[in-house]
C-alpha cells in the first residue's frame, strides 16, 4: 500500500497513516493511508457504504461529533497530528473547511451566513474588512455577481446551485487550507453541477481540495487524484488518468466499467 | 314502560336483527352463489342499524316532545280550569305536579299541584306508551326493511361504511357545536352586560369595583383594566420570566448535551410535571411561596408587602408553564435540520457558538409559537390566582403587592350570592368573553407560526 503514496519531493498538505474508524464495534475504515497535496484536487470514488464520507470526516475530526465513532491511526496536517491533544478542533476546523451533500446554509442573510465564520475566528476587526472578506468569498465562489445587491436576502431563498455555492463561499471565508468537499453536487441539476465543477477548477491551487463523488465522469472532469474505495479499505490511489484508463486492481477496473456499485 | 327500558329493549332488537341477517347471508355463500358483494356481518350490521337508528332517533325526539304533549292533555282537562292565567306562575304548578306524580312523599306548596299530579301520571304514561309502541313498530319496520334487501349483490359493505362515516362526522361535530354554542351563550349574556355597562367602560376604566349600584341607568365599578393588567403582569410578565428562560434551556440541554439516558428519563419527568393538577400549585403558592416571598419583602424593607402577591402566583405558574414551553422548544430544536448543526461545527463554531447563532436562531419561529401558546393558557389559569394573588384589583407594578386577575373575577362574581341578571353575574360572561377573544387569537397566532416553521424545513 505504502507504494501508493505520493513520492512527490514537495511534502504533503494532510497526510493519513493506517487509520481505522469504528462505529462501535463495526469497524468501517479498515487502515487507509493516503497523502493529500496542494497542487492536485483529490477524488474519493467508490460504491456507497464503502466509507467515503467517513474517511472523509475523519480528516476534519466531523467524526468528534458523532458519539458512537472511534478513529485510530495518524491523520496529520502540515506535520502536525490533528489528533493529538494540542490540536485546538475549533482551529483544524478553520484550516480545514467542509462543504456538505445537500446545501446546509444557515437561516441567515446571505452575508451573515458568509460572515459567520470570519465572526467566529475574530478574523474581521471591522465592518469594513468583514465587508471586504464576504465580497472576496463570494466573488471567489462565483455568487457575487448573482447576489451583490440583495445580501440581506436570507440564504435559504436561493436556488439549490447558489445555495451550494455559498456554502462554498461560507467555507471559504475563514481562509482555510483544506477544503473537503462531501458530494458536493449530488443534490444539484446539471447546470448548477457544471458551475461548481468550474468552481473547483478556480480554486484549485490555492486551496487542498478532496472531493466525494460517486459521479465517476465528474471524478475524471475536476480531479488530477482520483482513490478508490472499497469495503472500508482504499484499494487504489494514483493519478486520476491513470484510474481511468489502465487501472492496477481489478476491483477497480470492475467498478470503474460498472460492473458493480 | 320507561325511555331506559325501551331503549334497551331496541338495542336487543338490533342484536337479534345482526344475528338474523348475517346468518340469512351466510347462506349466500355456502350455497355458493356466484359473487357475494359484502361478507354476511357486514349484512348483519346493515341490518342492525335499520331496527336501531332510526327507533332511538324517534326516541331521543319523542322524549323532548312527550312532556309538552303531557302538559298540554292535563290543561284541557276541567280540574285546570281554575289555574292562574300568569304564565309563570302556571308553569310553577304544573312542574310541581308533574314532580308529585313521580314522587307522592313530596311536600307541595301548591295545593293545586296536588289534584293535578294523578292526571300528570296519567298523561306521562300514556306518551310513554305510545312513544315505546311507536318505537317498537320502527325498529320492526327498519329490520324487516334491510332484511328483505339481503342479496347477494346487495351491497351492505358501502351502506355500513357510509354511516360509519356519517356517524364520525356526527361526532367530531358535537365537539364543535359545543364550542359554538358557549360562545353564543357568552355572547349573550355579554350583550345584555353592555346594555348596563358601557362597552369603553368595561375595557378601559381603571375602577374595579363591581356592586349592584345602579347610577343613571349604569351600573358602576365595571372598570376591567385592574384585572387586565393583573392577568397580564401574573401570566404573560412573571411566569414567562421563569418559564422561558427555564424551558428554553431545559430543552437546549435535553436536546444538545444530555445523553440518550438521561434524556429517557428527564423528558418523561418533565411531562408528568405538566399533569399536575393545577390546584395542587396552587396549594404550594398559597401556603409556601407567598409566605416566604412576604418574609423576604419585608427583610428587605418593604413594609407593604401582602401575603398574596403577584410574585408568588407568577413564580409558581412559570414553574407550572415550563415543561409546555420546554417541550415545544425541545420540539423546534430538534426539528432544524441536523445539516444545520454539522454546518456550524465544521467552520469551526463551538457547541455553545452554534447553539446560540445557528439552533436557536433557527428554531426560533417554532420556540415563538410555544411561548405564545404558554401565555395563553397561564392567562386562562384561574387556581394558583385564586389561591396566591388575591382579590384586590390593584392597578400595580409592584410585584409584592396583591393583584388580581380575569379568571379570579369570574370565580368572585360566579360564586357570590347574586341575581342571575344583575351586572355582577353578567360582568363575569363579560370578563370570560374577553379572556376568549384574546386566548383564541394567541393560538390562531401561535399554531400559524409554528406552522409556517414546520413547512419550512419539511
Ligand atoms: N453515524 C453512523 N453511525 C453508524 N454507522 C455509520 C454512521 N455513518 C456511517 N456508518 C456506516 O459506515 C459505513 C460507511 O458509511 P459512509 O462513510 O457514509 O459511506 P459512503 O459515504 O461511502 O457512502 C456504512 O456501512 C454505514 O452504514
Ligand atoms: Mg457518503
Amino acid at each position: 500500500m505504502l507504494d501508493n503514496l505520493a513520492s512527490a519531493t514537495t511534502k504533503p498538505k494532510m497526510s493519513a497513516r493506517d487509520v481505522r474508524v469504528f462505529y462501535g464495534p463495526k469497524e468501517a475504515i479498515k487502515g487507509v493511508s493516503i497523502d493529500i497535496d496542494m497542487d492536485n484536487v483529490v477524488a474519493f470514488i467508490g460504491p456507497s457504504g464503502c466509507g467515503k464520507s467517513t474517511f472523509l470526516r475523519t480528516l476534519n475530526r466531523m467524526n468528534d461529533t458523532i458519539p458512537i465513532a472511534r478513529v485510530e491511526g495518524d491523520i496529520t496536517l502540515d506535520g502536525e497530528n490533528i489528533y493529538s491533544s494540542s490540536m485546538d478542533v475549533v482551529q483544524l476546523r478553520a484550516r480545514v473547511g467542509m462543504v456538505f451533500q445537500k446545501p446546509n446554509p444557515f437561516p441567515k442573510s446571505i452575508y451573515d451566513n458568509v460572515a459567520y465564520g470570519p465572526r467566529i475566528h475574530g478574523l474581521a476587526p471591522n465592518k469594513a474588512e468583514l465587508d471586504q472578506i464576504v465580497e472576496n468569498s463570494l466573488v471567489r465562489a462565483g455568487l457575487w455577481n448573482e447576489v451583490k445587491d440583495r445580501l440581506q436576502d436570507s440564504g435559504t431563498a436561493l436556488s439549490g446551485g447558489q445555495q451550494q455555492r455559498l456554502c462554498i463561499a461560507r467555507a471559504i471565508a475563514v481562509d482555510p487550507e483544506v477544503i473537503l468537499m462531501d458530494e458536493p453536487c449530488s443534490a444539484l441539476d446539471p447546470i448548477a453541477t457544471a458551475k461548481i465543477e468550474e468552481l473547483i477548477h478556480e480554486l484549485r491551487g490555492r486551496y487542498a481540495i478532496v472531493i466525494v463523488t460517486h459521479n465517476m465522469q465528474q471524478a475524471a472532469r475536476v480531479s488530477q487524484k482520483t482513490a478508490f474505495f472499497h469495503l472500508g479499505t482504499m484499494v487504489e490511489y494514483g493519478d486520476t488518468s491513470d484510474i481511468f484508463t489502465n487501472p492496477r486492481e481489478e476491483r477497480t477496473r470492475d467498478y470503474i466499467t460498472g460492473r458493480y456499485g | 314502560m320507561t325511555i331506559t327500558a325501551t331503549f334497551f329493549l331496541i338495542a336487543g332488537l338490533g342484536l337479534i336483527a345482526w344475528v338474523f341477517a348475517r346468518a340469512r347471508a351466510g347462506r349466500f355463500i355456502q350455497s355458493g352463489v356466484a359473487s357475494v358483494h359484502s361478507l354476511p356481518s357486514y349484512h348483519g350490521w346493515y341490518a342492525a342499524m335499520w331496527a336501531v337508528v332510526p327507533a332511538i332517533l324517534f326516541l331521543l325526539v319523542w322524549s323532548t316532545i312527550a312532556p309538552a304533549l303531557g302538559s298540554y292533555q292535563v290543561l284541557e282537562s276541567p280540574l285546570a280550569a281554575g289555574l292562574p292565567t300568569d304564565a309563570f306562575e302556571r308553569a310553577a304548578i304544573l312542574s310541581e305536579a308533574r314532580a308529585l306524580s313521580h314522587n307522592p312523599d313530596l311536600k307541595v306548596f301548591n295545593d293545586a299541584a296536588v289534584k293535578l299530579a294523578p292526571l300528570y301520571a296519567a298523561a306521562d304514561s300514556k306518551y310513554a306508551m305510545i312513544g315505546a309502541l311507536a318505537a317498537f313498530l320502527l325498529c320492526f319496520a327498519g329490520g324487516a326493511f334491510a332484511f328483505t334487501r339481503i342479496r347477494p349483490d346487495f351491497r351492505a359493505r358501502t351502506q355500513v361504511e357510509r354511516t360509519v362515516m356519517f356517524g364520525l362526522l356526527l361526532a367530531s361535530l358535537i365537539a364543535i357545536l359545543a364550542t359554538l354554542g358557549i360562545v353564543a351563550s357568552l355572547i349573550f349574556e355579554t350583550v345584555r352586560f353592555f346594555g348596563m355597562v358601557s362597552p369603553f367602560e368595561f375595557l378601559f376604566g381603571l375602577d374595579w369595583n363591581p356592586s349592584d349600584k345602579v347610577v343613571d341607568g349604569q351600573a358602576t365599578g365595571f372598570g376591567a383594566v385592574p384585572l387586565f393588567w393583573g392577568t397580564v403582569f401574573i401570566g404573560a410578565i412573571i411566569a414567562m420570566l421563569v418559564a422561558i428562560p427555564l424551558g428554553l434551556m431545559s430543552a437546549v440541554y435535553l436536546t444538545q448535551y444530555a445523553s440518550a439516558n438521561v434524556r429517557k428519563w428527564m423528558k418523561p419527568i418533565l411531562e408528568i410535571l405538566a399533569g399536575v393538577p393545577t390546584v395542587v400549585y396552587g396549594y404550594f403558592a398559597a401556603l409556601t411561596v407567598a409566605p416566604a416571598l412576604r418574609s423576604f419583602a419585608v427583610s428587605i424593607g418593604i413594609t407593604d408587602a401582602s401575603s398574596e402577591s403577584a410574585l408568588a402566583a407568577g413564580l409558581v405558574m412559570g414553574v407550572m408553564i415550563i415543561p409546555f414551553v420546554s417541550s415545544m422548544a425541545d420540539d423546534s430544536i430538534a426539528a432544524v435540520p441536523g445539516s444545520m448543526r454539522d454546518g456550524s461545527l465544521a467552520m469551526g463554531a463551538t457547541k455553545s457558538e452554534t447553539i446560540k447563532q445557528v439552533l436557536i436562531p433557527a428554531a426560533l419561529p417554532g420556540v415563538v409559537g410555544g411561548v405564545l401558546l404558554a401565555v395563553s393558557r397561564a392567562i386562562g389559569e384561574t387556581m394558583i390566582v385564586v389561591m396566591a394573588a388575591g382579590l384586590a384589583a390593584n392597578l400595580t407594578a409592584n410585584p409584592f403587592a396583591s393583584v388580581t386577575t380575569v379568571t379570579t373575577q369570574i370565580v368572585q362574581l360566579l360564586t357570590g350570592d347574586t341575581d342571575f341578571d344583575s351586572p355582577m353575574t353578567l360582568a363575569a360572561f363579560a370578563l370570560g368573553l374577553t379572556l376568549f377573544v384574546v386566548t383564541l387569537l394567541l393560538n390562531i397566532v401561535a399554531l400559524q407560526i409554528v406552522k409556517r416553521y414546520r413547512e419550512a424545513y419539511d
